[in-house]
């Protein structure tokens, strides 16, 4: 086999991995946007933002302890103490849980039935908020994260394909481990969603707001509940890019990412938002490797992305799985 | 008719039972509108319940009232003898009354089944944790719940359709299929918004013969708003008449029919009847 066509087959792997964490980014997206209609464009913010409390919580961080020691004088940073990974991801759960109640009791319980562009800049609000928060609870410097995920260059894949191809591919345990991850946690949503009492109200909730309150589905639970499995996708999210490259408020930049590929899978699909994100994330890795780099001088990735998504919008601009938009006559 | 407490049997056999839900003085307002102006009648149990009157009478508001998709600004609502606070139309649908729309609210999305088995939400108590990892209880309630949706199914004659996309029916399908949900929460009083409305001869009595059979196999209590007079004259116990917010009539069909004000206000004056 030539070295080219290995030397691709690993750019796809790669790209693979990486486009499970756009998905992951992009669910938590279309989970609320289907069932409230908002689109929440701090999303990304959602996963800084858990992913630096997570690591606070783990390192023993004060939370706000420049505020405090500002008001009084003091000079605490840390309790002394390191919270194992698996309470840390129990106590930022809640937190994000906090989070979705506040979320919807402080700003969007005010604004139902208001125009979906008051409700987006409403979101952006909340992104800046919530960056300015996370930076006043936890600091803004650069932190690491290891909840005990694996890393490094996987052998067996490296010396299986070394035999095969006589070149070995270099993929990282993290990013298997991230697919995986990401899969159970489809799979679990897809089930909630399908077969639990809360699951069938939020596919009500999602379809017919009036109809749902008419077999007495309350929007505000539903709502809360949302914003609490986004901000549980986010947490995932957060902690795979923050294991990956370390917990930075450029990580909200990234999320950006999710757009093209909502555009891609469409805004109300949750195989959408997968399989967007996959296609994005091998796109641009192969069209780097086959034209960017060679013919463009690199630097592809940064727009790849958006340009197909404008493609998109324009021959399809429901995206591969969204709701057919027809209009009638 | 016998003013009975404990309800009284009709000149045709049909027994109605005591009052179960009672409106007390309901006045409801639109900025400087009154939609509805002190309006009182109750509902007694097993009866079908119209309200009639001419567009714009106030019937849907009414129906929005009970429902509690609209909270009036004077005004008591009195149900299964208790004065029921201000509620959201979720809380009221827990309260065991269900109901239609005019303008069909179904969720689309879903299959025929998935929609009937919404309306058994009220009735799914297992707690969160045990439905999220779908132990103990919540798989027997679930199947309970499933044969409960199968049986309105059976008798609405609707199993043909389980399985097909609500997008995909016939308005006059789709009407039964929301009566159909509505039915799968047992309610204790059924609210039926212009249940024909938008139907042909054959859908109108294929509706009124399902709505009639509703109330003597399961007992339910059911309140209607309808255009069409004749329909509610063949269907219902007892009528109210609505005018431009104002009950102007109320009684079996044959009083409202020799009702002098309603003959003026629906009957002679507006349509050629």
């Amino acid at each position: 086999m030539p070295e080219q066509l290995a030397f691709a087959l690993e750019v796809t792997a790669n790209g693979l991995m990486a486009g499970v964490l756009y998905a992951l980014v992009a669910l938590g997206f279309v989970l609320i946007y289907k069932a409230s209609g908002i689109f929440n464009y701090a999303q990304g913010v959602m996963a800084l933002f858990a992913a630096l409390t997570l690591a606070g919580i783990m390192d023993g961080q004060v939370p706000f302890s420049h505020l405090i020691n500002a008001i009084f004088g003091t000079d605490v940073h840390y309790f002394g103490w390191n919270v194992p990974a698996f309470l840390a991801i129990l106590l930022t759960m809640v937190v994000m849980i906090a989070l979705a109640y506040a979320v919807q009791r402080l700003v969007f319980r005010h604004l139902v039935g208001q125009e979906p562009i008051i409700l987006f800049m409403a979101t952006i609000g909340l992104a800046y908020f919530l960056e300015g928060v996370g930076d006043l609870m936890w600091g803004s410097d650069i932190k690491s994260m290891d909840v005990g995920l694996p890393q490094g260059i996987n052998g067996w894949i490296d010396n299986t394909t070394f035999e095969l191809f006589g070149y070995g591919f270099f993929i990282d345990n993290l990013d298997i481990v991230a697919s995986i991850i990401a899969a159970l946690l489809v799979i679990g949503l897809v089930i909630y969603a399908q077969y639990t009492k809360q699951g069938r109200a939020m596919r009500a909730v999602a379809d017919d707001h009036q109809a749902a309150l008419s077999v007495g589905v309350s929007l505000n639970f539903i709502w809360i509940l949302v914003w609490s499995l986004a901000g549980f996708v986010a947490l995932v999210a957060g902690i795979m890019w923050g294991t990956k490259s370390g917990v930075q408020f450029s990580l909200s930049l990234i999320a950006l990412k999710a757009l093209p590929v909502l555009m891609l899978g469409g805004f109300t699909s949750i195989p959408g938002a997968i399989v967007g994100g996959l296609i994005i994330g091998v796109g641009e890795k192969l069209f780097e490797f086959l034209i960017g780099a060679p013919f463009l001088g690199g630097a592809t990735e940064n727009w790849f992305a958006y340009m197909l998504a404008l493609i998109f919008l324009v021959f399809r601009p429901q995206g591969l799985f969204g709701e057919k938009i027809i209009e009638r006559v | 008719m016998k003013d009975q407490a404990d309800g009284y049997v009709t000149a045709d056999g049909r027994q109605i039972g005591p009052v179960v839900m009672e409106m007390k003085n309901i006045t409801l307002r639109f900025g400087g509108v009154e939609a509805i102006k002190d309006i009182s009648f109750d509902v007694r149990e097993g009866e079908i319940r119209a309200i009639i009157g001419p567009n714009g009478a106030g019937k849907s508001s009414m129906l929005n009232v009970i429902s509690g998709f609209y909270v009036p600004q004077e005004g008591e609502v009195w149900y299964k003898g208790a004065r029921r606070a201000p509620m959201k139309p979720f809380q009221v649908a827990q309260q065991g009354i269900a109901r239609t729309f005019q303008n069909i609210a179904l969720f689309e999305g879903m299959t025929v089944l998935d929609n009937v088995m919404t309306g058994r939400l009220t009735h799914m108590k297992t707690g969160l944790f045990a439905q999220s990892i779908w132990k103990g209880k919540a798989e027997a309630e679930e199947t309970a719940n499933r044969a409960v949706a199968e049986r309105i199914i059976d008798f609405l004659e609707i199993q043909a359709i389980r399985k097909t996309p609500v997008s995909r029916l016939s308005y006059g399908l789709k009407k039964r299929v929301e009566l159909a949900r509505a039915l799968a929460a047992e309610p204790s009083i059924l609210l039926l918004d212009e249940p024909m409305a938008g139907m042909n001869v054959e859908e109108k009595e294929d509706m009124s013969r399902f709505i009639l059979d509703v109330n003597d196999e399961f007992g339910t209590t059911i309140v209607l708003i309808e255009h069409d007079m004749g329909v509610v004259m063949d269907l219902s116990d007892r009528v109210v008449v609505m005018d431009y917010g104002k009950k102007i009539g109320d009684g079996t069909p044959h009083d409202v029919r020799n009702n002098q004000a309603v003959i003026d206000a629906y009957l002679g004056v507006a349509h050629d009847a």
